[in-house]
């Protein structure tokens, strides 16, 4: 088991290095450091004698893959890509352009997305478990029939009208909760989670029920519980003793490689509710074009999705004992 | 000519699609091992009901597909700058009715306030007609009259058009020695295999829902006009063709990746699969936010660089909705590579598939003829699932700004401005909920079109 | 059955216990209770400040918080207008003494020609402490507490409040020198080096030789550096005696006291920058751009730029009253109450990021805000237009007590025509009549209604109003663009443009020698789906010319890129004054300052002879009529040109709730939170008035819940019923 994560850990930095250049030649291409050299030094009075210390004192006025003026490994170590990209295997995500650590960003703006992410997470596959056991339960009557048909109605539901709905209605028209905001601790804290989560939970709630009443449905199919259905067991037992169970397993595996990518949140939920978090991170670094921060952001994501991928497989093999991890 | 045609990337694209779902069709007609399943498609009530509506936004599509430069007045050949589609020309009335800012559906007078100066000089803050909307009637209070009338009169026109279309059908459908009324009868008792009486409930829905729109939006805005007074109406027909383009180009342009590198990676395992692993895992773990916004802002750069190579609006929208299919599909073609490589591992190790290869078949000849065939209903299933989450995608995409351009009519571009109208007060809730009615119309359509596919090719659910 | 009936009441009971309780507290507040009813003002920033360094930051966000805690030595006068300068730590406002090229005084009337430097020598006044800061502690001997940090000692610190000691010193001279010096470091890039380098003798030299000495003392490292400035000289800039310093400026420039009221003057103690060069403060987010040390009314105690920031009391704020007097309305409006009290008035400020419009308005009109900007979108809600054109709240809003200032900001929003472009640029008859007629076709009014909803006004000019050399009405509008009807300017009907383009060879939109439709290339940073509606409308504006206008809308820099190279042929840019001196706007159309070649601010490229001689003489003149005179000319030569379509001069509407007072706009003073007023007590009462939770849905939503149960149930049991059969 732990060689097998070693070793798939070790698959995983050649996997890191292509993102690494996929980001870097992305970037570069859009923004010259020209470019964001203008942006972070303002909008007025910029010179190209500015923009070119300005290069000189980040590093960018080297080549960005393969320096032909330097000798030896100093042609591909003495160019931007290389002096920034070795440091992030450390962990040592550099700084942002306001000069801020990122790697201490991250870890102050991880929480409030958790703090939004997780809920909705558990939450979700809670209701979402739930009602697919009712649809399953009542299966083939006109409550599971309406049932799909209201799934595929609210998955048909843009999100964004999940989010502007609920805003209008339950803080503009009731005033039971702050409409945006964060706050951290506590009771006080709740009522801004409240309604993200709220909203996050109910527009999953057409394709997830959806999909695990089909899980259901499938095990129920199964010889087993014909089986136990024909000792007698009465339906609600045969549903939970034994479908449940094995239902779950699919279930819990399909969304294990999400779990750690909790900790990246979600963007169009944290820009909306003005949550502090990684997601809105994300955002900001885009729309100001802050290099690090993107390229850190994609490099965090990509370590969290492989992490998500073997999580995945163990669980496979723990679910199922004739998978091995090999 | 009265007009020079203009072929933008994605028309051409979409007749290619076209034709190529017509040779599709025409070769599975023949085949009876591809026509069960589709007939089966074709006896869900629902599924019915569904193609009968996404057929109608097709043909709404496929109009706004012909794009021309109209020729200008004054006799010397030339032609306008401007592109226009087929469907510019048909609702031209719509498109030329602007209002100069806001009005509410079927609404006489503007939505906000305005200084009004009297003939007698007296200057007032009233809210004052509008130039188009209700502009027929001498006294707005008979407004609901002349709505209901108008109304009436466009059912009566639909049902008439339905009368025509059910006795075409019913024409079509005859047996021999059959009178009409019996196949009516069967038609109406639902005893034909083809659920003709859900599907003429839906034509005749669309159709009346139609004749309204049209009739009624001759002398009102039927979706109220927006900030700069054009109509809603008008601009949700409008995205109609930017929501199909992308559920539908996106995954035929990364078909053919998906389809190489699943099947190569499958058939041939060891470092061919290696690699083809690698790099959809590594593409797939780059949040696809990112990679779109990277994408998009690119090509803006390369647009900006060489303004000389998209001379028109129309053109460079045309470009970015082509990149955003394109960007959109390598995010997404992983997925069905990934389904495609599972399959032919399996594929492979099947009888025929050996017997090809003892009998010396090449590598290539048994992926074309024994593997392709065999995995072709996943690639279905997974087109028409995305469909409609790329629709959806793209509202997202333009609320984080890398959508489709800007100037391009779109449903996300409208809940995107929409969000600000929200807040206005009273509210201006139309653009909104004709966003809403419209997209949620095709979405739907299209999920339940989906399901009955899956259910019919999916060789799992089909037992 | 009788199982369900209980379920359905003890729901019953749960929703009504829902509604009773508590029901008269706000449930929507955004803030802890324990800060109700105390006199903390709430507002909110929208995009996260970058830099908080006096000699980095150039933007109004990062303004907001820093001209607050930083004093330069003048401050522009709270309630006069036009604009005036009074000291603010200085005892007063300097006059400078002329030299000429051997250093000798020349009379305050010699010619500018003859004027080689001119010197400031301000005077501040004794007295003035820092706010407690860690860098100025001293242990019981006297010495500097944290200025040997090692990384053991700073442990588990990661914000200033983590350091338990502080302390204080009295500002001197010295500081505001070493800021002046600060402007050249190598590592800061503040944005005024190249603008100061120009004029501040021996800038241009000093900036080499701290780059150079920067590199000797780093010696490679990256971390942990500290340039002690003091051991270079600065010719430009120096202490005369503990509370006086002089700076000497090449040639004339008045302009430069406007510059020395901006937060890049204000006074740096070195303690504070050395405190903060220590090794290891820097990966721990502790820098000089993130914490501000100064002798202003507040002080930043917390520093979330994702959440919130909190400015406090400066409780070693000096004596500085509120002004006695102002312009003559200003008593009869109450700004007058205050007259002569200790500022600030206000303990704390609390700032909450709000990026979106719609929660920002919401929470405003919850009275969570106490004042807000307008946005567009809720404009409708907010103000009506009286029927003489000016503005009021509507009535929802005055039943609330809220109150609208408004005011013209010193900025201007125009469309430029790039005069290097061969169909719109050129200075031939054919080109400008093109130009202006495309400066007629464009109705600014109609964009100021629909898209500003009348927030501003339609330029005649470079100069908005409030700026020396803007004239108002008929006397001061653009013959070219507007008709003079009743003493009021017009816009010129659309067939006079017409008229116009044909005669510049385009007659109804086509090229009359070839026949080709006349296209226009618009270029835009304007990239969003929001901003669709404004291009749409631009086109439709040349549409009534017949004219084709392609939007090329790129990113910002993008378009920067464009404008540097005179690729563009029509773009829309902005200004915002730094000062308010018509020089400051002018300058935008002088020649010498031009984009292409030059990378000045003048984007048109806009190059007349006659105009850049009248820019250089008016330059440097008091306001006067001299100076009118020329402004005057200068404005014709550029309004028959048209190298702008003149656009706009966006007005400024702020909207307070009635607990907020003594608020005056003021578009160029920037620490104006220490003047304002706060009343708690109805601020409590009306919020509670207003946040009222409605609590019937939530009971409708569990009531249907339980009737979604029901059949649930019901069928539940009917099938168990058949299964046991």
């Amino acid at each position: 088991m732990i060689a097998y994560i070693v070793r798939r850990l070790l698959h995983a930095v050649p996997i890191l290095v292509g993102v690494n250049l996929i980001t870097f030649a992305l970037f570069f291409f859009v923004n010259s450091p020209d470019d964001m050299a203008r942006i972070h030094l303002g909008v007025k009075r910029v010179t190209p004698e500015a923009i070119a210390k300005w290069k000189e004192d980040r590093g960018f006025n080297r080549p960005l893959f393969y320096n032909a003026a330097a000798a030896g490994a100093d042609k591909v170590a003495d160019t931007i890509f290389f002096r920034h990209s070795v440091r992030l295997f450390a962990g040592d995500f550099g700084r942002s352009e306001d000069g801020r650590d990122i790697r201490r960003e991250i870890f102050q703006r991880m929480w409030p997305s958790v703090a939004i992410a997780l809920p909705t997470f558990a939450v979700g596959i809670l209701v979402y478990i739930t009602f697919a056991m009712l649809l399953a339960f009542f299966r083939g009557t006109y409550l599971d029939a309406w049932g799909v048909v209201a799934c595929v109605g609210m998955m048909s539901v843009s999100t964004l009208f999940y989010v502007i709905g609920g805003q209008y209605l339950v803080s503009k028209l009731w005033h039971l909760v702050p409409i945006s905001g964060y706050d951290a601790g506590g009771l006080h804290a709740l009522k801004f989670l409240a309604l993200p989560v709220i909203v996050g939970v109910v527009s999953g709630v057409g394709s997830s029920t959806r999909l695990y009443r089909s899980f259901f449905l499938e095990e129920i199919g199964k010889d087993y519980v014909r089986t136990a259905r024909a000792k007698g067991l009465s339906e609600p037992r045969v549903l939970f003793r034994h479908v449940l169970g094995n239902a779950l397993i699919p279930i819990l595996t399909g969304v294990v490689v999400v779990i750690p990518l909790l900790f990246v949140g979600s963007l169009i939920m944290e820009s909306f509710f003005g949550i502090p978090g990684l997601g809105s991170y994300t955002i900001d670094a885009i729309t100001s074009q802050d290099f690090f921060v993107v390229r850190a952001m994609v490099f965090l994501g990509a370590v969290l999705y492989i992490v998500g991928l073997i999580l995945t497989d163990i669980s496979y093999s723990l679910a199922d004992p004739r998978v091995r991890l090999e | 000519m009265p007009f020079q045609l203009v072929f933008l990337w994605t028309d051409v694209l979409i007749y290619v699609l076209l034709a190529a779902v017509i040779g599709f069709g025409l070769y599975a007609a023949r085949h009876e091992h591809l026509r069960a399943p589709w007939r089966l498609v074709a006896r869900r009530p629902l599924a019915a009901a569904a193609a009968v509506v996404l057929a109608a936004y097709a043909a709404v599509g496929l109009l706004d597909s012909f794009h021309f430069h109209a020729r200008l007045a004054g006799g010397d050949g030339r032609y306008s700058a401007e592109v226009r589609s087929l469907l510019d020309v048909l609702a031209a009335p719509l498109r030329a009715r602007t209002e100069k800012t806001y009005s509410a559906p079927f609404a006489t007078h503007a939505y906000t306030k305005e200084t009004v100066e009297h003939p007698d000089g007296r200057v007032a803050r009233e809210y004052p007609r509008l130039e188009h909307g209700g502009a027929h009637l001498e006294d707005p209070g008979g407004r609901a009259a002349d709505i209901a009338a108008r109304a009436a009169l466009a059912t009566l026109a639909g049902l008439g058009l339905w009368a025509v279309a059910v006795a075409g059908l019913v024409a079509l459908r005859r047996r021999r020695g059959e009178t009409p009324a019996s196949v009516w009868r069967r038609f109406a008792r639902g005893e034909d295999e083809i659920p003709w009486r859900t599907l003429l409930v839906t034509l005749g829905v669309v159709l009346v829902l139609a004749a309204n729109a049209v009739g009624l939006s001759f002398y009102y805005h039927v979706f109220g006009t927006d900030q700069v007074g054009q109509d809603v109406f008008y601009r949700s027909l409008k995205s109609v063709r930017t929501g199909l383009v992308i559920g539908t180009l996106t995954t035929l342009v990364m078909l053919p990746f998906a389809l190489l590198f699943g099947i190569a990676a499958g058939y041939f395992r060891g470092w061919v699969d290696n690699i083809i692993q690698y790099f959809y895992t590594t593409l797939n773990s780059i949040p696809w936010v990112l990679l779109v916004a990277a994408s998009i802002l690119s090509l803006q750069v390369y647009m900006a660089n060489n303004p000389e190579a998209f001379n028109t609006t129309a053109e460079r929208a045309d470009m970015r909705l082509l990149f955003l299919c394109l960007i959109m599909g390598v995010t997404s073609w992983t997925g069905l590579c990934r389904l495609l490589r599972g399959e032919t591992f399996k594929l492979r190790e099947g009888d025929y598939v050996q017997a090809a290869r003892a009998l010396g078949a090449s590598h290539g000849a048994i992926m074309a003829r024994h593997l392709l065939p065999n995995v072709m209903h996943i690639v279905l299933i997974t087109v028409v699932l995305d469909f409609s989450s790329l629709v959806l995608a793209e509202a997202v995409l333009s609320y984080v700004g890398v959508g489709v351009d800007p100037t391009m009519e779109s449903w996300g571009n409208m809940i995107n401005g929409a969000r600000l109208e929200m807040a206005r007060e009273p509210m201006v809730w139309w653009s909104l909920t004709a966003a809403f009615v419209f997209m949620f119309g095709l979405v739907l359509a299209a999920n339940l079109f989906a399901d009955a596919v899956r259910d019919a090719f999916d060789p799992r659910l089909r037992k | 059955m009788g199982q369900t009936n209980s379920y359905r009441r003890a729901l019953l009971l749960l929703a009504l216990a829902a509604l009773s309780c508590n029901a008269r507290a706000e449930w929507n507040n955004p803030y802890p209770a324990a800060e109700e009813g105390k006199n903390i003002l709430y507002t909110a920033f929208r995009e996260r400040p970058k830099h908080l360094d006096p000699a980095r930051a150039y933007s109004s966000n990062e303004y907001d918080f820093i001209a607050q805690i930083y004093e330069p030595p003048f401050q522009y006068h709270y309630l006069k207008r036009p604009y005036a300068l009074a000291p603010l730590t200085a005892v007063a406002l300097p006059r400078p003494a002329y030299l000429d090229t051997q250093s000798r005084r020349l009379p305050p009337d010699a010619p500018p020609a003859a004027v080689a430097y001119s010197v400031y020598e301000i005077r501040i006044r004794p007295g003035i402490y820092y706010q407690p800061h860690p860098a100025f502690a001293r242990d019981a001997a006297g010495k500097l507490l944290y200025h040997a940090l090692d990384e053991r000692a700073l442990a588990g610190k990661y914000a200033i409040a983590d350091f338990p000691r502080t302390g204080t010193r009295e500002l001197v001279a010295a500081d505001y020198v070493y800021q002046i010096k600060r402007l050249a470091h190598p590592k800061l890039h503040s944005p005024i080096l190249s603008v100061m380098g120009e004029y501040i003798v021996g800038m241009k030299d000093y900036a080499a030789t701290l780059t150079r000495a920067y590199a000797d003392v780093a010696g490679g490292r990256e971390d942990g550096v500290y340039l002690d400035l003091a051991r270079y000289p600065l010719a430009g800039a120096e202490a005369v005696d503990r509370y006086t310093y002089r700076v000497k400026i090449r040639g004339v420039y008045p302009q430069i006291r406007y510059w020395m009221a901006m937060p890049f003057f204000a006074p740096m103690p070195p303690e504070a920058e050395r405190f903060f060069s220590q090794p290891g403060m820097q990966a721990r987010n502790l820098t000089l751009d993130w914490y501000p040390v100064g002798t202003g009314a507040y002080m930043l105690t917390v520093n979330d730029p994702n959440r919130r920031m909190v400015l406090e009391r400066n409780p070693n704020y000096h004596d500085e009253f509120y002004p006695r007097a102002g312009e003559p309305a200003d008593a009869g409006r109450g700004l007058l109450a205050d007259a002569g009290k200790r500022l600030p008035l206000i303990d704390k400020v609390v700032f909450s990021r709000e990026k979106e419009g719609i929660p920002y308005w919401n929470k405003f009109l919850q009275g969570y805000y106490d004042r807000s900007a307008v946005l567009t979108e809720s404009f409708d809600q907010a103000v009506r237009l009286t029927g003489s054109g000016d503005t009021d709240v509507t009535e929802s809003m005055k039943q609330k007590g809220i109150r609208l200032l408004t005011s013209v900001a010193a900025s201007t929003y125009y469309l430029g025509f790039n005069m290097l472009d061969p169909v719109v640029g050129g200075y031939g008859e054919r080109a400008r009549k093109l130009r202006q007629a495309v400066s007629i076709a464009i109705d600014y009014e109609e964009q100021i209604s629909i898209f500003r909803n009348g927030r501003g006004i339609a330029a005649q000019g470079p100069l908005p109003p409030g700026i020396f050399g803007y004239e108002d009405g008929c006397a001061g509008s653009n013959p070219h663009v507007y008709d003079c009807v009743r003493g009021v300017p017009r816009r010129k009907p659309i067939e006079f443009a017409r008229r116009l383009l044909s005669e510049a060879g385009y007659p109804d939109g086509r090229d009359a020698r070839t026949g080709a439709p006349l296209t226009l290339y618009f270029e835009t940073a304007a990239t969003g789906p929001e901003e669709k509606a404004r291009l749409d409308w631009m086109r439709k504006q040349l549409q009534k010319l017949n004219v084709q206008l392609e939007v090329r809308a790129t990113d910002y820099n993008r378009f920067q890129e464009k404008m540097r190279k005179g690729d563009a042929q029509l773009f829309e840019w902005g200004w915002n004054a730094d000062y308010p001196d018509p020089e400051n706007f002018l300058f935008l159309l002088y020649g010498p300052n031009r984009k292409v070649g030059a990378d000045g601010e003048n984007a048109a490229n806009y190059d007349n002879p006659e105009f850049n001689r009248l820019f250089e003489r008016m330059k440097n003149m008091e306001n006067g009529p001299e100076r009118l005179a020329i402004i005057r000319r200068m404005l014709d030569v550029a309004r028959r040109d048209a190298p702008w379509a003149w656009g706009v001069h966006p007005k400024l509407f702020t909207l307070e709730h009635a607990w907020v007072l003594n608020a005056k706009p003021n578009n160029m003073a920037n620490n104006t939170l220490k003047y304002l007023r706060l009343e708690p007590a109805p601020r409590a009462r009306d919020r509670a008035a207003w946040n009222r939770p409605v609590l019937w849905p939530v009971a409708a939503v569990l009531l249907l819940l339980a009737a979604g149960a029901a059949p649930a149930v019901i069928a539940y049991r009917r099938r168990e019923r058949t299964v046991r059969r």
